[in-house]
């Protein structure tokens, strides 16, 4: 068994004998959705209009919500010091960590997007691109939550500025999520911003793990 | 890798700080020289724009601000890879140093530009405009990267834990610049530099020009000033400082 | 340094804002040699070993393992260097024996762990969650987890914290064999004479 495969394993084990824990960012995404049209009120086309955005701001909150379960639970009970100080390269164990937080905490939010796009009237034509812009966006959106993560690991109370730190990053995937969206909506070709959010994945995924990494040494030092 | 001695010199608190004590009043000086005559030649000598009239005198201020925060983040990324990598604490020192001119000058982008905005296109702030939210992005990277400094209570942690959000974030500039290419948006496009020219009449383009050189200059004296007090604070009780307090220095 | 000199500290400095912790420290550790570490709480003692290991950077001085920078080991090498601090590094939620197996896998070792669960008197509890077990028996556990490794340098911050009588008897007996088979320790620990054997060095931090 590989070290990668040996890490993702791992962490999904951990993760599933928690599952009470994996259903936080769920109820979170759940509320948040629920909230925004108690607020405003809209009429029926009004949702549609505000739908699109708000499921994606909804995504990218609860994405936040897991993410002591990266690093922090490691770092704590030593497993990240032994990580560090293994031969497998740390890029590699950042990665099969990130992995596992995409394939536990993302997976089933995007499995619940079509759900509430269907509540906040997005047209069913609509839904395949908007998965498809979700799963793009996903890779991305991990890196970036990890790096928050990395970057807050050596913190004693690193909480609440992990947010101020990785939200403002993930406003590409953002906008271009929500143009896809949009443009499918309208019924026309969403190539393009497609594109950017495949091009914005690969690049998290070559580098991001990287950064990753470096923060995660420095923070545990 | 063998790096050059004047590399080495720039390690060296002591040098540096008394190469900034040389440089600053020149920097300062012409810089804020050039601020006056660029903004009267500006705001009063230069013709009033065909299309938005007085208005758009704001030419003279609002890009070079941004320019200014833009320029400001990529010495902050720049410095703090240095410092990250040959592991100097000077360098940490520049990066620490132009974060909060930088987001002081962002800030000054974005107020400026929702200025113009007004009496240009009906509006204080445009949602969704790519430049405007890139640039705001701009702003939030330089107070992430204040905030996640101060979070930390040993500083040489801190220096490196930020040096590699200054880095990740520098991905933001690049796009800020072509955000008014790649979108359509109510920005204009590139106005100086593109072919064929610049497409500004020289009446116009030479105080827009000594605004950039008179802002650049006023950031590096700014830089400059920050850097000493940092350097001070991180030197703390060694004998050059104690002989620099003997001399007399400011 | 002799030519059987595998691990080297060099005028070892660290300094915490103003504090020196200990400078111009000096040492030379060979194949079959026991180093101890003593000092009082606070002298750096954690922060010389996780130097040693790896973790950190300290702040003059260079500490080699086979003349190479130690924060520039990589695979074969890196994997010679095991570490075992404060924390066990176990996961509460796996039980011993997979927690066993994770960390053979991250070490690219397969190797059979029954016989060391049992000479830990472990092998009662091996298929339990880590977070049922005594403070001892995880300390007990994170010990099988240091023998498996097979690593020629050892560096142990207080080992023998929260073990019985009868588990700090087998760690030193564990690390008498160790040494005597051409391995190398740095321990760091309060009671010196527990570790003590022939040509030990004494590095004292205080």
């Amino acid at each position: 068994m590989s070290a990668f495969q040996a890490v993702l394993l791992r962490d999904l084990r951990v993760a599933f004998r928690r599952w009470s824990e994996l259903a936080h960012p769920l109820i979170f995404f759940v509320i948040v959705v629920t909230l925004f049209p108690l607020a405003l009120s809209p009429t029926s086309s009004q949702l549609r209009e505000v739908g699109v955005g708000v499921l994606w701001v909804a995504t990218l909150l609860s994405s936040l919500l897991a993410l002591d379960g990266l690093f922090r639970a490691d770092a704590d009970d030593g497993s990240l010091e032994q990580m560090l100080l293994s031969p497998a390269p740390m890029t590699i164990t950042v990665l099969a960590k990130v992995t596992a937080h995409a394939l536990v905490t993302l997976l089933p939010l995007i499995c619940l997007v079509p759900v509430s796009a269907y509540t906040f009237n997005i047209p069913l034509a609509a839904l395949p691109t908007l998965a498809v812009a979700l799963l793009l966006a996903a890779p991305t959106l991990s890196v970036l939550v990890a790096l928050g993560a990395a970057l807050t690991v050596g913190l004693r109370r690193g909480g609440s500025i992990v947010g101020l730190l990785v939200l403002p990053l993930t406003a590409p995937l953002l906008i271009f999520g929500t143009r896809a969206t949009d443009l499918s909506v309208n019924g026309e070709p969403t190539t393009a911003p497609l594109l950017f959010l495949g091009a914005l994945a690969a690049l998290a995924v070559s580098l991001g793990p990287l950064a990753i990494a470096a923060a995660v040494k420095v923070g545990i030092e | 890798m063998k790096l050059p001695r004047w590399f080495h010199q720039l390690g060296s608190p002591p040098y540096v700080y008394r190469l900034a004590d040389r440089l600053c009043p020149w920097l300062g000086g012409l810089g804020v020289t050039l601020l006056i005559i660029g903004a009267y030649w500006g705001l009063v000598i230069a013709p009033p724009d065909y299309q938005q009239g007085d208005s758009a005198r704001i030419i003279y201020i609002h890009p070079q601000t941004a320019y200014i925060g833009m320029m400001a983040y990529v010495v902050m990324a720049v410095a703090a890879a240095i410092g990250y990598v040959w592991r100097l604490k000077l360098a940490h020192a520049v990066a620490v140093s132009a974060a909060p001119i930088g987001a002081w000058f962002t800030f000054c982008a974005l107020f400026t530009g929702s200025v113009w905005g007004r009496p240009t296109w009906g509006t204080y702030w445009q949602w969704g405009d790519p430049r405007i939210m890139f640039e705001a992005l701009l702003l939030f990277l330089f107070l992430g990267y204040l905030a996640l400094r101060g979070a930390f209570d040993d500083r040489d942690k801190a220096d490196r834990v930020t040096a590699i959000l200054a880095v990740v974030g520098v991905v933001n500039i690049p796009i800020v610049h072509f955000s008014v290419e790649w979108w359509n948006s109510i920005h204009q496009g590139p106005t100086i530099f593109r072919a064929g020219g610049p497409a500004m009449t020289n009446d116009m383009l030479v105080p827009f020009l000594i605004m950039v050189a008179a802002f650049t200059l006023t950031f590096y004296w700014l830089l400059l000033r920050r850097l000493q007090a940092e350097i001070i604070e991180r030197e703390g009780d060694t004998r050059w400082i104690r002989e620099l307090v003997a001399e007399g220095a400011p | 340094m002799t030519d059987r000199t595998l691990l080297c500290g060099r005028e070892l400095a660290v300094w915490r804002g103003e504090r020196c912790l200990f400078e111009q420290l000096h040492f030379e550790l060979g194949p079959e040699q026991l180093a101890v570490l003593v000092g009082a709480n606070g002298s750096g003692k954690t922060t010389l070993l996780r130097i040693l290991a790896g973790l950190g950077l300290p702040t003059a001085g260079s500490a080699t393992w086979k003349g190479t920078s130690i924060a520039e080991l990589a695979g074969e090498e890196r994997a010679e260097i095991a570490y075992r601090g404060h924390h066990d590094a176990l996961k509460r939620d796996m039980t011993v024996v997979e927690n066993l197996a994770f960390h053979s896998a991250l070490w690219g070792q397969e190797q059979a762990f029954e016989d060391v669960l049992e000479e830990l008197k472990l092998d009662h509890v091996a298929h339990m969650r880590a977070r049922y077990l005594s403070a001892g028996q995880r300390r007990r556990a994170a010990m099988a987890m240091l023998k498996l490794q097979g690593a020629k340098l050892w560096l142990l911050d207080e080992p023998t914290t929260n073990l019985d009588g009868e588990g700090r008897a087998l760690l030193v007996e564990w690390t008498h064999r160790h040494i005597a088979g051409g391995g190398l320790a740095v321990i760091a620990t309060h009671q010196p004479d527990e570790f003590a054997m022939r040509g030990a060095l004494v590095i004292d931090l205080s």
